[in-house]
């Protein structure tokens, strides 16, 4: 896989921490090697919406990537919810089902940005140093991806 | 069966297999299915409802389910890894989920549910109002297929042809 220059945390430098959520495990497990060739670090995992809100209260994790075809409740719906409790998280939506209904929903809802399945490693790169840029004030980034 | 529904379909294959196996990949047959489906290996099942309602089955023997699996994870996988019908279900949800996101913006409204691993031999039959394409497409790994059972309904079609006029 391709080697990437680490995204690292403005505030102190830190590795950037991430939750993966999808109901794929198989998905989740690509993303997270992904991930770690940005030189980040997987807090936490979750197969749907409901279990992604409570392990975001439990880890307070710097970015997420949610799903948003998923059992119980969907990534858009999760999305809304731990942005209405929590204004600063950054949610990046990463999904097959990239039509524009779909991503001008998840952006209205929260969502800072929206990465489309099968995922390129340097489209998520740009994404995720993007979004660690973004302070949450400006404009909610577009959709990206294959 | 429209091809104007199908193509989608076979483009997102297409696209999502040839980039996840890096090798070009052919349509190696395309055929209507009468008789009921037979599942071949591993496979994914889609079903989506809206405008177009039906399942699209996504199969691969066992042998090239587990090659896919070992590509697409980067890591040796074993014929009794679990990795093995994850990788089918999830290439499954992504050539859905991009045919589904083209069709979405030609105007067709449907909502797809998460993929399901298929395990029972046999699918429903083909029926009048719901016909069966195989697509077998080869690939670097082995044929995989995929058992598209469209139906379109016609009444929310003419309402948005309604509108439209």
């Amino acid at each position: 896989m391709e080697k990437f220059a680490p995204v690292k945390r403005s505030e102190d430098g830190e590795p950037v921490r991430y939750l993966i959520v999808d109901d794929s495990v198989f998905a989740r497990k690509n993303l997270a090697r992904m991930v770690e060739t940005f030189g980040g670090q997987v807090v936490g995992e979750a197969g749907d919406g409901i279990s992604a809100i409570s392990e975001y209260e439990r880890l307070t994790p710097d970015i997420v990537l949610m799903d948003i075809t998923m059992p119980q409740m969907e990534g858009i719906e999760a999305a809304e919810k731990i942005v209405r409790e929590h204004p600063s998280a950054r949610i990046v939506m990463v999904s097959s089902v990239g039509y524009q209904e779909n991503i001008v929903a998840a952006l209205q809802r929260g969502a800072r940005h929206f990465v489309q399945k099968p995922v390129k490693p340097e489209v998520l790169y740009e994404v995720i140093k993007y979004v660690m840029r973004d302070d949450g004030t400006t404009a909610r980034g577009a959709g990206a991806g294959a | 069966m429209r091809m104007d529904l199908i193509q989608p379909f076979i483009n997102s294959a297409d696209a999502v297999l040839a980039q996840g196996l890096e090798s070009p990949i052919s349509i190696e047959n395309l055929s209507m299915e009468e008789e009921a489906y037979r599942r071949k290996g591993i496979a994914a099942e889609v079903c989506f409802t809206g405008e177009i309602e039906g399942r699209i089955i996504f199969d691969a023997d066992l042998g090239p389910a587990v090659q896919l699996a070992t590509l697409l994870a980067g890591v040796e996988v074993s014929e009794t890894d679990d990795l093995v019908s994850e990788a089918v279900c999830e290439l499954a949800n992504q050539i859905i989920g991009n045919a589904i996101t083209s069709l979405n913006d030609q105007g067709f409204h449907f909502h797809v549910r998460p993929p399901t691993l298929h395990t029972s031999e046999q699918g429903s039959k083909s029926s009048e109002d719901t016909e069966a394409l195989v697509m077998c497409f080869n690939t670097s790994s082995g044929n995989v297929f995929m058992n598209v059972a469209l139906r379109y309904r016609r009444r929310r079609a003419l309402e948005r042809a309604a509108v439209v006029g």
